[in-house]
């Protein structure tokens, strides 16, 4: 716990590991999102998705990734406790007026309320995970994919699970509201923390930062609202249908 | 005009401190913020009582010597001017202005308003200097570099080290001035000497004296009264992270 108590590294070091774990985070989401889309093409790709995810390098893959991401939750959320820390360390006595200086600053609520969406990410993780992770992949039974492999139907679990519970559609949404918040200010301060800017290219970065913050946000927030509003369409006992060339194009590469 | 001011008073840097209201009249638009304050002094001293401690020096925007927070915001809402520069034309008939020192852990306050910036100095000492002789203006003039360097220099050796940039930081980071103090000699010949451990060392003397940690808000730009841009702070991290892999 004596690491956790008083950090001996350096504030610009504190950045550099904020910035690194940040920014793969993003990366992850990234590709979770474009993973996630599948979804919409239906039970066979989506599952041929997951099976590949989980096959791929005799499962050595996801084992890796699991690990990777949780070390660089942890290491994230270190640093950042750690920043918090030095906060009020450095001004104990407070103004008794606060404001916004606007121009060049990007001090804005989501800045100033990093650690509250940060907090709220980290519950909606949770949560994410029982809901699916840790979820009894028994009841939904298998797929015959059209190459006779037999996979987990977790296309029915995802369908099962947004379309038997608005409250839970509402949750992921409001989470994906903190994680825009997180992350308008997450993805520009990451490169900036690791020192890739310009005088020049600032306010672009910000912009960029921003606009991948609400692309993501917006993504995420759409897959369980859509699921619960397209009922009719995302049956989850459907019979994949082989003959659309959108999803033959994309299953050859999941199931290898 | 009349203003009303709402100013912390502190008698000592032990006392407790409180915000003490008053009313300043007759205030003439053209006059400075600082000014202002020493009318209001002058009022206190009349009538017997302690005038606000506060300090200034060349009253032009150059020597960084003044700094108040105004109405929550380090040399008040103007921005690119220090506190000396404010004209009282900017203010309303009847305004309540607050008036606060610089706040944080690393610059002890000695009264009123006055602040202890004597941290800035330490870490200057660490590596905010060149130890060659650089020479005369004929020299400089001999030395040939190209313009957007010598430019960047220049806009980084802008700083006057007033503590703004601290005052305005939700984390009171000092970032920017070391950023900026670091800068000023990565691209001339002349600060190639000690560049791979400078910034280790300052940055390390900055960690000590217990700023806090930058979090990329950028108000410290917004409040510079040389409009110094954070990306002195993004070259002061590529500075450090280099000086780590350096021989000494």
């Amino acid at each position: 716990m004596t690491l956790l108590k008083e950090p001996q590294i350096s504030s610009v070091c504190k950045k550099l590991l904020t910035g690194i774990t940040g920014l793969s985070l993003v990366l992850f989401l990234v590709a979770h999102l474009i993973g996630n889309l599948t979804l919409f093409a239906g039970p066979d790709v989506f599952n041929a998705y997951a099976q590949f995810l989980h096959h791929f390098m005799h499962g050595m893959f996801i084992r890796i990734a699991e690990i990777g991401l949780m070390g660089f939750f942890a290491l994230h959320i270190w640093s950042a406790l750690s920043v918090q820390r030095s906060k009020k360390r450095a001004r104990p006595t407070g103004y008794e007026v606060n404001s916004y200086a606007g121009g060049p600053s990007k001090k804005t609520f989501h800045s100033m309320y990093m650690a509250v969406s940060g907090i709220l990410i980290l519950v909606f993780v949770i949560i994410h995970l029982i809901n699916f992770k840790y979820a009894d992949h028994e009841i939904v039974g298998t797929m015959t994919m059209e190459n006779g492999i037999e996979v987990t139907n977790v296309y029915k679990l995802v369908v099962n699970t947004f379309q038997g519970n608005f409250g839970l559609v509402l949750l992921y949404m409001a989470a994906m509201g903190a994680l825009c918040s997180h992350l308008m200010h997450g993805i520009w301060s990451a490169i900036q923390s690791l020192g890739l800017t310009r005088p020049a290219t600032i306010p672009y970065l910000n912009l960029v930062g921003m606009a991948i913050a609400i692309a993501l946000a917006v993504g995420f927030f759409l897959l369980p609202l859509l699921i619960f509003m397209m009922r009719g369409t995302f049956d989850p006992n459907a019979v994949p249908d082989y003959s659309s060339h959108a999803r033959l194009l994309l299953a050859p590469w999941m199931l290898g | 005009m009349k203003v009303n001011l709402k100013i912390w008073r502190q008698a000592g840097p032990d006392a407790p401190g409180k915000l003490v209201d008053y009313t300043v009249e007759n205030v003439d638009p053209s006059q400075s913020f600082l000014e202002m304050l020493d009318s209001l002094n002058e009022q206190l001293v009349k009538k017997g009582e302690v005038p606000v401690a506060f300090e200034s020096d060349c009253r032009e925007g150059i020597c960084g010597n003044c700094g108040l927070v105004i109405n929550g915001i380090a040399h008040g809402e103007k921005g690119g001017c220090t506190t000396c520069e404010i004209r009282m034309r900017q203010y309303k008939e009847g305004d309540t202005i607050t008036v606060e020192p610089f706040r944080a852990k690393a610059f002890p306050l000695i009264k009123d308003l006055v602040v202890n910036r004597s941290a800035f100095d330490r870490i200057m000492s660490k590596g905010g200097y060149v130890a060659v002789n650089a020479g005369s203006a004929q020299d400089a003039n001999s030395q040939l570099i190209h313009r957007d360097l010598a430019e960047e220099a220049m806009d980084a050796a802008a700083c006057i080290g007033c503590g703004a940039c601290v005052a305005a930081c939700p984390n009171a980071s000092a970032s920017l001035f070391v950023g900026a103090k670091i800068s000023q000699f990565t691209w001339l010949p002349q600060g190639q000497i000690e560049r791979s451990t400078r910034a280790k060392k300052m940055v390390t003397q900055m960690d000590s004296e217990g700023f806090g940690d930058c979090s990329n808000h950028a108000e410290c730009e917004a409040v510079c009264p040389k409009e110094i841009s954070i990306a002195n702070i993004s070259r002061m991290r590529r500075e450090f992270t280099k000086s780590l892999f350096a021989r000494n």
